[in-house]
């Protein structure tokens, strides 16, 4: 099982993963599941009906809108960078938290490297499985190295506006 | 001058800090050179054939005297004691040692410098009109917007890994564009409303490179206090349906071109809907940014300098340099100077430090302090009073620095091409050497006017070849070097892409065939007719026939 990484209050911990991450071509264990987008679109009543915490995967080019009206019922959206550098993610997160008001777990899955942690959590994600193998105080370390930010984002935090005006 | 406050000076130090552990991380071999690459083009520092490489940002292009000083002390220190201009307002040390780079961002920052948004799949520094505050057409000074700009933009967390590069320029002036607008990702021009309110004119999806675009419109007016959310709406419809999997097809261009104008812009439009004023600066804020470009203290002066005048009469050389690289200013008797970085027989571009040095002087002395870069690969000192007109001059030419060919066919824009770069096909820097030097004769130079050669080593067209008047694209050909040229491209308020002349040429074919097509434009010109203008109107017929005639 990869480590998982959550962010709260400001710091990276080392957290357990209740949830088994389920291929498409895999029977659903019991427990906690994450499962693929297509999947849930089918099976997702189902497996809710079963009274167990369901966590949906959402690939680079799947829109979060799909998940829109199932959101209040999913309790981690994981959101999958194929390659670092591909970024879609980081929109999906941004409307996750923004637009729908997203309060579940947010989390970052594939090529998750460190050196994206400030972007990412900038963006509203909240648990991180880093593939580089950093450690919770590397995470909280790379988040931390700007005093300040330039826009508003999903994190809440007051961005330079918003300082020199206060 | 928009002068960095506490919080911006912050920015960069935490950025100095970032990049000093990683490049530690990387000398120490902890990180591969294929793990620290993304990170170093996170910082403008590429690795090219001899040596890396270091973009520093220049924000719209715009430079104080003490910040070119410390460009000087760079190049001096860390480099071989000079710095190129690029096509994107930028400047490079191209002789760069990896253990300095984080030494060299740290005295960067000092004077509010940096090296953030030169490389990588970002938004990238912003161009503006390097005219700004002393034409007197411009709607509203673009630097406003293009210090917003930059910083909405710096270290966007949505937008930092886009599917490819992402430029946007700032053009002011409803008569004329100086910064290439429409060949960027976003284009904007500053434009008024019906009722006199300020807005923008948005073009999205220019570009050059493999693939030649000029931006269409996607919207006619946009309020300006509605401008970052309207950003923000193009930028994430780009980087979700933007294309990743093939590097030549993830410009923005081609998501435009393929979607249609009308479509991308109706996405664009849906988008901007939901995300609402929530995305836009506060007014505060830009009041703020534009506190800092408030105009500067004119003098009230006569429309005619006398001094400006008898010197004229008393040298035909700083005549010679009146007529080519001045330009008209707001305020009566000021004048806008073009300093052509294109002396006959260097590279495009290029400046030591000792003329940096010199050129922070005179702008310090004459110049209110104030010094631009244009993506022609020159500089400019906003605001010269007339009566100092020949004392600048006389300044310029001690520092090598008084070259009178601006926008004349000498005032040549080249990539470093395959002197420097890694992605290089071929030089350009010898072949616009030539040229120059095939047209030394600064009278001959005059009679044929305005004419814009534009070269590039390689299909990105980091030399904008595509257009130009005469655009020269470097092709290797069985290992070979030759040039394919094309003719009648425009950058400008009327842009263009060029269209190829015919068969790619031997590099030692390349400047006699511009004589060529030059004798053609002097026999059919019409009056008042630049070359773009001639050849508009005869078509490519007469000037293919002057090239390749041997050839039948």
């Amino acid at each position: 099982m990869p480590t998982l990484i959550r962010w709260r209050d400001g710091r990276a911990e080392l957290a357990e993963d209740p949830y088994t991450a389920v291929a498409d071509d895999a029977g659903v264990p019991h427990g906690e599941v994450i499962v693929s987008l297509t999947r849930f679109l089918q099976e997702g009543e189902r497996l809710l009906g079963e009274g167990r915490h369901v966590g949906v995967r959402v690939e680079a080019l799947e829109a979060v809108e799909d998940l829109a009206y199932d959101l209040p019922r999913i309790s981690v959206v994981a959101l999958v960078f194929p390659k670092f550098a591909q970024g879609q993610a980081y929109s999906s997160a941004s409307l996750l938290r923004e637009r729908f008001g997203y309060a579940g777990e947010v989390r970052a899955v594939g090529d998750v490297l460190r050196e994206q942690a400030r972007f990412m959590v900038r963006c509203g994600f909240d648990a991180f499985e880093p593939a580089d193998g950093s450690t919770p105080d590397e995470w909280t370390h790379a988040v931390g190295r700007f005093r300040h930010v330039y826009q508003r984002a999903a994190d809440h935090l007051a961005p330079a506006f918003e300082e020199r005006g206060s | 001058m928009y002068a960095y406050d506490a919080i911006d000076r912050e920015m960069l130090a935490d950025r100095v800090a970032e990049f000093r552990e990683q490049a530690a991380r990387r000398l120490s071999g902890e990180l591969t050179e294929d793990q620290f690459k993304p990170l170093r083009l996170m910082n403008g520092l590429y690795l090219q054939l001899h040596a890396y490489m270091l973009r520093v940002a220049i924000p719209y292009g715009s430079l104080n005297p003490v910040q070119l000083r410390r460009l000087a002390h760079v190049a001096r220190t860390y480099d071989k004691g000079y710095g190129h201009l690029t096509t994107r307002t930028n400047i490079q040390f191209h002789w760069i040692k990896l253990r300095d780079a984080a030494d060299i961002l740290r005295d960067l920052a000092e004077v509010g410098m940096h090296a953030i948004q030169t490389s990588g799949n970002c938004i990238r520094n912003v161009t503006a009109d390097p005219y700004a505050g002393a034409d007197s057409s411009e709607l509203d000074d673009p630097r406003v917007w293009s210090e917003a700009i930059r910083q909405w933009s710096t270290f966007h967390p949505e937008f930092s890994f886009l599917p490819r590069k992402f430029k946007i320029a700032v053009n002011a002036s409803p008569d004329a564009d100086r910064v290439a607008t429409r060949t960027h990702d976003i284009g904007l021009y500053v434009a008024r409303g019906d009722d006199g309110a300020l807005g923008f004119k948005v073009f999205v999806g220019g570009g050059l490179g493999r693939t030649p675009y000029i931006g269409p419109l996607i919207r006619e007016f946009l309020p300006a206090t509605r401008l970052f959310s309207y950003l923000q709406a193009i930028l994430r419809v780009y980087n979700r349906l933007g294309k990743r999997d093939n590097k030549n097809k993830a410009r923005i261009k081609i998501l435009v071109a393929t979607l249609g104008a009308a479509e991308f812009a109706r996405q664009v439009e849906a988008e901007w809907e939901k995300i609402g004023p929530a995305g836009d600066l506060p007014d505060t804020e830009l009041a703020r940014i534009r506190g800092a470009f408030t105009p500067v203290a004119f003098e009230a002066l006569p429309a005619r300098s006398t001094r400006f005048e008898t010197a004229k009469q008393a040298s035909p050389a700083f005549a010679r340099f009146a007529r080519n690289n001045l330009r008209p200013h707001k305020k009566s008797g000021y004048a806008i100077v073009e300093v052509a970085l294109k002396a006959i027989g260097e590279t495009p571009g290029d400046i030591s430090a000792e003329q940096m040095d010199a050129l922070a002087d005179i702008a310090e002395r004459w110049g209110l302090g104030d010094i631009r870069v244009t993506h022609e690969q020159n500089l400019v000192l906003p605001h010269v009073k007339l009566d100092d007109l020949a004392e600048v001059h006389a300044a310029l030419a001690q520092a090598g620095l008084a070259t009178a060919n601006s926008n004349l066919i000498t005032d040549i824009i080249a990539c470093p091409g395959l002197d420097y770069c890694a992605l290089a096909n071929a030089r350009a820097i010898p072949i616009a050497q030539a040229i120059a030097e095939t047209f030394a004769d600064p009278e001959r130079a005059e009679r044929i006017g305005e004419l814009k050669i534009k070269i590039s080593g390689c299909i990105n067209a980091c030399g904008h070849h595509h257009v130009a008047h005469i655009g020269i694209l470097g092709v290797d050909k069985k290992g070979e070097e030759f040039y394919q040229l094309t003719l009648g491209g425009s950058a400008a308020e009327d842009a263009e892409v060029g269209k190829i002349l015919g068969p790619a040429l031997p590099a030692g074919r390349v400047a006699p065939a511009i004589d060529e097509l030059v004798d053609v434009y002097l026999r059919e010109r019409s009056d008042g007719e630049r070359f773009l203008d001639t050849y508009r109107r005869v078509g490519l017929a007469p000037f293919k026939e002057a090239v390749y005639a041997d050839a039948h």
